[in-house]
């Protein structure tokens, strides 16, 4: 006989689905099948179950082999390495509960160390706009429900997002949206004709690099001002229909990625573009949201800013926090060959670093705690394998529009394996008797 | 658990009707006795006020909104983080601190109690996170409700045993104390860009009117028997004139009577009634009302009031009024956040720069005194700063400086750049009131425990009630030769005991004490049409799933105090 457990939280992306169903074995031992996920959050539940799974920490040799180690060996090594280091790193923490998140940052202020989310090379461009200029949002549900235009600026939710379209933004039957789709108007705006601009009722297919351009030009349009005839390679008839179609609407969202947080112009993209969205304000209802990527970035960011006060970047070397991203975020730090410790858990900053700052970490005492193999735990000294968060644990995650749900554990991990947040807490203790605090 | 004597004090306790007796007050095992063995720890308060410990009736500390400060003004950290220092977390903020420093900041001014003003429900999980990373203080949060679809929907055609069943449904999932009224139907408006500014605009779509929402929902209220009474933002919040608004509001209570079993004589609470006591047309002949609103709630018996008072300090103001905030935006040009809450709220921030040179903040200021100085009975007006949105709640003792001394107030007028209109637009120049110490811990003890419902537990010092006591260095027997004295006295306190654990000694942290999270369990007979109502909302409307909604767990309430309500029989 096997199980099914209904409403399972999926911990891969930030639209967090809770309506998974996930088949066990009787015993609850074995994960058997999955529905209603994506391909990509079926493949990491089912990935918990790959049969070459590392299930203890591995101590690098110095010929390069791995010795299995025990975890307790695991956070001697750990707590002593964060001890003696003058400024460690502490990176990650998007792809863990909020409760490893708040034991790691008891560690950090411990051991006075830098702490940093995935938001670093993500959407803390994001944060530096919100910082600047504010963010008129609203909850997946409003959109639902509500919205009749929708623009994806820069993101790509066909392939990255997968169920966003048919959860929450473009598909379902809200409340004041009962015709689904046909309710609603869509512009994608992308360079790329995606998969997602191929659904689009308008493609803006700006030239690369132009989104600031672009969104100063739909100001202008707004207002009914001149415009040049050509605005980041689109015709100045194709702005106006698009913002007149925006202006139209009863309630606009405009969901954002990476396209442009992390092209040219940065965090100034995002001003202009939440500068948009608060001048779409004057005429209806309009929202802006970031599409944030790990399941849980948006629950580190939340849980720094109510202990440290500042959502990521955050340096407590002097004994309380400080922010200043481009000094004290991870990459800059790496780079200028600051840190002397390097404990990362729940991100792979070897697969998306710049080589000059993954060339750093191998270079000092390192710790990865993460469930896979990944190029960080291949290029750090020590590696600990833990229980999946959401899968064979549970513990609280924050959507994209910062909505808390609590994952649910479904299955077992396998036998004598620990939590991110059971081995934090051997590293915390330790690390309190070294440090002889309170 | 230990023993204390606290020796020789002078004991300020509107409970026992004590108005500075030198008085011992002696603690066992978390409760206040009348006596203890001669191993008992003395702590010597000769010379020194002692008080129950302080109840904060309205504050937004811990949740979304607040989170959402802290993440978009870093600028608000600049020269006000704390390092780690013995048993305190490092913390930082002025406006909107962390929740570490908050708690102490609490403790070390002599508060143990205090209510989260508006909580989102939705959101409730990362509110009890949050309170839970709250050290020190007894907690509670406010579920809001007034532009709830459901509410408005049962409300609509007046059905209030629905609507208390969904109360009760609610505070049980969301581990909510009290039915938190925001812009009713102003809000749900603002999901459209609109709002309701009198107590008659219907809502749209939903076509209930403000007044049916307020109505409805202290029915409700009584109908369930909650500890605390329904607790308002009226409409038409912060415009000049916007005091007719909330006499408007105040009127809808006439004739209602309080049902509870634990000492509520009150059916509404106003909060921030500053905010709500405007008269004036325009921010030019922007005046105090602060005469109509007092003059209101003195002759009805049924209401209390808590004030709102701006302390003059750049601020972050937030409010589940979202259509406000972008009003205030738009008044003065700062940064902007937003957020609508699926079916339930929505909520808003903006910082705002209280200035002494601008003519309305120093009006608002003056309102604010006005307020707790016409009141005519202190049980029922509570000091706030609605932290942090008239000022942060570590101005308290600033703001009792204020009320307990004409001459800081003078002080403060003749410091105005538009001292004139400050004194022809409001009449605080003519209020020579001096806030005694025992008005003192009516408003801000026995007042504010007594309309949560929890006179019984706290804001007092009768043996049997919880051993909250706060000593202060402030010798009531000597005239007060500086106000300045006042407010350093109020800032930190000498000994601060939360339930019989001394967690506060000379001004500083000595214990995280032992927290908890009190919420309302209020039973009600079964209600099959709002259970089935409650599962299609979630099924069609909600962006999460019924079963994935409740904070259930331990690490979201680990030390939970649940006031139980039956009303089941009705």
């Amino acid at each position: 006989m096997t199980k099914t457990v209904t409403d399972v939280i999926c911990p891969f992306c930030g639209t967090l689905c809770d309506d998974l169903e996930v088949v066990v074995s009787d015993d609850g031992k074995q994960l058997l099948e999955v529905y209603n996920a994506c391909v990509i959050g079926t493949e990491k539940f089912l990935h918990s179950q790959a049969k070459d799974r590392v299930t203890r920490p591995r101590l690098r040799q110095a010929d390069g082999s791995w010795k299995e180690i025990s975890y307790d060996e695991a956070a001697d090594y750990t707590a002593s390495m964060l001890a003696k280091a003058k400024k460690p790193l502490m990176y990650g923490w998007s792809s863990t509960n909020c409760e490893a998140q708040s034991v790691g940052n008891e560690i950090a202020e411990i051991s006075k160390a830098c702490c940093d989310n995935t938001a670093a090379v993500c959407h803390g461009t994001t944060l530096i706009a919100v910082q600047d200029i504010g963010l008129p949002t609203c909850t997946l549900g409003e959109v639902k429900n509500r919205a009749d235009r929708v623009i994806f600026w820069g993101c790509n939710p066909a392939h990255a997002h997968p169920r966003h379209m048919s959860r929450y933004s473009i598909f379902p039957r809200g409340f004041f949206t009962g015709k689904g789709q046909m309710s609603r108007k869509m512009i994608v705006v992308d360079p790329r004709c995606t998969d997602t601009a191929k659904m689009a009722d308008v493609h803006l297919q700006l030239e690369q690099g132009k989104d600031y351009e672009l969104l100063n030009a739909l100001r202008v349009a707004f207002k009914g001002e001149w415009l040049p005839d050509v605005v980041a390679g689109i015709p100045k008839e194709k702005i106006r229909e698009a913002a007149d179609m925006m202006k139209s609407g009863r309630f606009g969202i405009i969901f954002f990625g990476m396209g442009v947080t992390q092209s040219i112009g940065k965090n100034h993209n995002i001003d202009e573009a939440i500068a948009v969205t608060k001048d779409l304000n004057e005429y209806t209802k309009f929202s802006i949201m970031p599409m944030r990527g790990h399941y849980n970035v948006t629950g580190s960011g939340e849980v720094f800013a109510w202990q440290f006060g500042f959502p990521y970047s955050v340096d407590l070397t002097r004994g309380f926090a400080r922010y200043n991203p481009g000094d004290t975020s991870s990459i800059d730090l790496l780079n200028r060959g600051e840190v002397d410790a390097m404990f990362t858990i729940g991100s792979d900053p070897g697969a998306h670093f710049p080589i000059s700052a993954v060339k750093h970490i191998a270079s000092v005492p390192s710790v990865c705690i993460d469930p896979h193999l990944t190029p960080t735990s291949g290029v750090s000294k020590l590696h600990v394998p833990v229980a999946f968060n959401g899968v064979e644990t549970g513990g609280n995650c924050y959507r994209m529009d910062n909505v808390p749900i609590d994952c649910r554990k479904v299955v077992e991990p396998p036998a004598g394996m620990l939590t991110d947040e059971q081995f934090l807490v051997m590293v915390r203790d330790r690390l309190k008797k070294l440090k002889g605090a309170a | 658990m230990s023993e204390y004597i606290i020796k020789n004090g002078n004991v300020f306790d509107p409970v026992q009707g004590i108005k500075g007796d030198k008085k011992d007050i002696a603690i066992k095992d978390g409760k206040i006795v009348d006596k203890v063995g001669s191993g008992a720890k003395v702590i010597d308060a000769s010379g020194k006020t002692v008080m129950a410990g302080a109840v904060e009736i309205h504050a937004h500390i811990a949740g979304p909104k607040v989170n959402l400060g802290r993440i978009y003004r870093p600028e608000d950290k600049l020269f006000s983080c704390t390092p780690t220092k013995g048993m305190e977390r490092m913390g930082g903020g002025a406006s909107i601190p962390t929740t570490f420093k908050t708690g102490y900041e609490y403790a070390k001014m002599g508060y143990t109690t205090a209510m989260e003003a508006a909580m989102p429900p939705m959101f409730a999980k990362h509110v009890h996170e949050e309170i839970r990373d709250t050290p020190i203080i007894d907690e509670g949060a406010f579920p809001v409700f007034g532009n709830n679809w459901f509410v408005l929907e049962y409300l609509k055609n007046h059905e209030i045993e629905n609507t208390a069943a969904y109360i009760a449904w609610m505070l049980r999932v969301t581990k909510g104390y009290a039915v938190k009224v925001v812009n009713p139907g102003g809000t749900e408006a603002w999901a459209w860009g609109l709002n309701c500014l009198s107590v008659n605009d219907p809502v749209p779509y939903f076509d209930i009117t403000p007044a049916e929402i307020v109505k409805g929902l202290i029915e409700a209220n009584e109908y369930l028997g909650l500890p605390h009474s329904m607790h308002i933002h009226p409409n038409n919040l912060g415009n000049p004139g916007c005091y007719q608004t909330t006499l408007d509001t105040l009127r809808l209570a006439e004739g209602m009577k309080a049902n509870n079993k634990f000492g509520r004589e009150s059916v509404m609470h106003l909060t921030h009634s500053q905010f709500h006591a405007y008269k004036g047309t325009n921010w030019g002949d922007f005046e105090s009302g602060a005469k109509e609103i007092t003059d209101y709630v003195n002759k009805n018996k049924n209401i209390t009031i808590d004030t709102g008072n701006v302390t003059l300090d750049e601020t972050t103001t937030m409010t589940a009024d979202g259509p406000f905030e972008h009003h205030l935006t738009g008044l003065n040009n700062l940064k902007w956040a937003n957020c609508d809450v699926e079916l339930e709220t929505a909520a808003g921030v903006v910082p705002y720069i209280y200035s002494p040179n601008i003519s309305v903040c120093a009006i608002q200021w003056a309102i604010g005194l006005e307020i707790p100085l016409m009141m005519k009975d202190p049980m029922r007006c509570y000091i706030t700063t609605d932290h942090p949105n008239a000022g942060p709640f570590t101005r308290y003792p600033r703001v009792i400086k204020w009320l307990m001394s004409t001459k800081a107030r003078e002080t403060q007028i003749n410091a105005f750049k538009h001292k004139d209109k400050v004194l022809s637009q409001t009449s605080i120049g003519s209020l020579d009131k001096e806030l005694s110490l025992y008005e003192l811990a009516q408003m801000t003890r026995a007042g504010p425990a007594k309309s949560l419902g929890l006179g019984g537990m706290c804001g007092g010092l009768k043996p049997g009630m919880d051993a909250d006591v706060a000593v202060y260095n402030f010798n009531p027997d000597k005239p007060v030769a500086d106000p300045e004295d006042i407010e350093k006295a109020f800032s930190r306190c000498a000994a601060v005991f939360k339930s019989g654990v001394q967690v506060v000694s000379n001004g500083e942290i000595v214990s995280t004490g032992n927290k908890r999270t009190l919420w309302v369990n209020a039973k009600v007979n079964d209600n099959p049409q709002v259970m089935r109502d409650i599962n299609e909302k979630f099924l069609k409307y909600y962006s999460i799933t019924q079963a994935n909604y409740e904070a259930l767990g331990h690490h979201f309430v680990p030390n939970p105090y649940a006031l139980e309500v039956d009303a089941t029989h009705v």
